[in-house]
């Protein structure tokens, strides 16, 4: 050995010069992650199909498919009359109000939930971080339609407990979300300030908030543009908006109602959808 | 000698002023619109039974004979969700082959001629039309056809799922370096071959961690299929509900929320392994 060896090569043996032969792994062997995965994987699929009663029969006889093409024909034509698109737009506006009024909210909630959920520096032992966190991660896993059908019971029937329900799941995703922001914040700007003695709240307002600002308006845009998707079926729990007249109009098969709903759900969906890929557009170039 | 003074008040006060303001404007038909009046949920007539229901949380309800019940519906949600993107995958890997502009021989020598543009443009649409439905609703139309039980909520999985995982893989592949696939389908080779020895083997990591990725989701979406009647977790949740029955709903909830959580560190972890 002519040179001495770098430092990082301490740890680990090194590497022979003539690396010996080494047959191919064989192709299963009880370390073998990939076939243990694959394996597993199988069970699952085979145990799936096995264990729900499918009705497959249901779709592939003759007279199942002729049911099902007079269920879409009822459909048509759609109801196009004035009252009832009138109604329509009303409900969707009032999906909307419920979308954005939850996120609001939600933004709110998030933000005075992730202060104690975050340490501001390394110093900070935040006491309140497990349990807030617990919280957050509480109603962050319950689904918004969940929350819907929990809250109908203290708010009643109405857009009222939808705005809650997405409220409530919104915190979740937002606080998490926000509070991973102001850990992962440049450092520099705070630590300035706090050396010079300033308490909490000011280092937070001044030194972390306005550099976090930009991300936290993305997520909670991010969340909006969900929440409308969501605020739009939310409803066929009673919770309002054009879900619950879905709901409604499906259960006293008013069909041609129904597919006038379907429709502006579609749209809705579908603007949403091209405003944020214009906005993303905007935002990248 | 004048010293230039630091202003006192606020120099943006103005606008700050008036967008504060607007937002207020804003703000009120959105607060009408939603019906929101949060003193109703203090108003007695929904205190009492709110608080009955929340008291009779504790404790859950854990009777042997309810909790197999619990057990099998955990498993049938999982299943659910497994038979669901196992079907949407036989919508999902066609479409992506069929929409993806690496795989085109036309495109080889400058522009894609005008058909396969069609047809790729017409089955990209199909997938974002399948795949902006939400699944509830796909759910909502399939119990009517075949019932309740858990083949709405299998097939409404299938569809929505089929349309996004058939869109981003479509992404994924041609996010990728095309140069490999190019080169076989210049030398001859079929479109077939190009894919499984030029673009999957360096996609198949991005793939499989997102189908992992949406396995996870669909297992949420799956419980919350239930409460249309689409079988599962979620289909038992909401008759407990309906009969105000407070510790099934916890125990429940809890499951569910275990259940989530566990999909969550084994999807992570796989997706991990997966790099």
């Amino acid at each position: 050995m002519s040179t001495p060896l770098p430092p990082s090569c301490r740890g680990p043996a090194p590497i022979a010069a003539n690396q010996p032969y080494r047959l191919p792994p064989p192709l299963f062997d009880a370390r073998c992650l990939a076939c243990w995965f694959s394996l597993g994987l199988v069970v699952l699929v085979a145990a799936s199909f096995w264990s729900l009663d499918l009705q497959w029969a249901a779709f592939v006889s003759a007279e199942a498919l002729g049911a099902m093409g007079r269920f879409v024909g009822e459909f048509f034509p759609p109801d196009f009359s004035a009252p009832f698109l009138r109604k329509v737009a009303w409900a969707s506006a009032e999906t909307l109000a419920m979308s954005a009024l939850g996120t609001l909210i939600a933004v709110a909630l998030g933000l005075a939930l992730a202060l104690p959920a975050s340490r501001s520096h390394d110093g900070d032992r935040a006491p309140a971080r497990v349990p807030t966190r617990l919280v957050l991660n509480a109603l962050r896993s319950v689904p918004e339609l969940v929350w819907a059908a929990l809250l109908l019971i203290s708010a009643g029937l109405g857009p009222f407990a939808g705005t809650l329900a997405l409220a409530l799941h919104t915190t979740g995703v937002l606080g998490r979300l926000f509070a991973e922001a102001i850990e992962n914040a440049p450092p520099g700007p705070s630590t300035a300030l706090r050396t010079q003695g300033l308490g909490g709240g000011r280092v937070f307002l001044y030194a972390t908030l306005p550099q976090i600002l930009p991300q936290l308006l993305s997520y909670s845009l991010y969340r909006w543009e969900n929440n409308i998707r969501a605020a739009a079926v939310l409803g066929v729990v009673g919770a309002g908006g054009l879900g619950q007249m879905l709901a409604f109009h499906m259960g006293l098969f008013h069909m041609p109602k129904t597919a006038t709903i379907l429709i502006a759900m579609l749209i809705l969906v579908a603007l949403v959808d091209l405003a944020s890929y214009v906005a993303r557009r905007r935002m990248a170039s | 000698m004048s010293v230039a003074r630091p202003a006192l008040h606020d120099p943006a006060w103005l606008p700050r002023l008036f967008w504060g303001s607007a937002a207020l404007v804003l703000l009120w038909p959105l607060l009408v619109l939603t019906e929101f009046r949060p003193w109703l949920l203090w108003a007695p007539e929904s205190r009492g039974p709110t608080l009955n229901f929340l008291a009779a949380f504790v404790p859950p309800a854990h009777s042997g004979e309810f909790l197999l019940l619990v057990a099998r519906e955990t498993w049938r949600t999982v299943a659910i969700a497994t038979a669901g993107i196992v079907l949407a995958l036989i919508i999902a890997i066609p479409g992506a082959l069929l929409t993806t502009r690496m795989l085109s021989v036309s495109a080889l020598s400058g522009r894609m001629a005008a058909l396969p543009f069609a047809v790729r443009q017409g089955l990209r649409l199909v997938l974002i039309v399948l795949r902006s439905v939400p699944e509830l609703i796909w759910a909502l139309v399939f119990v009517r056809v075949v019932g309740l039980g858990p083949t709405a909520g299998v097939l409404a999985i299938a569809l929505t799922y089929g349309g996004m995982l058939g869109k981003v893989y479509g992404e994924i592949l041609e996010s990728g370096e095309g140069h490999a696939a190019v080169s076989l389908l210049r030398n001859g080779s079929g479109r077939l071959q190009a894919f499984f020895y030029g673009l999957l083997p360096q996609n198949a990591a991005e793939l499989t961690s997102y189908t992992v990725y949406r396995w996870e989701c669909a297992i949420r979406s799956s419980v919350v299929l239930g409460f249309v009647g689409a079988g599962g977790l979620g289909q038992q949740m909401d008759n407990s509900m309906k009969m105000f029955a407070g510790g099934e709903v916890a125990t429940m909830l809890i499951v569910f929320v275990a259940l989530v959580a566990l999909a969550d560190r084994v999807s992570a972890w796989l997706r991990r392994q997966l790099g």
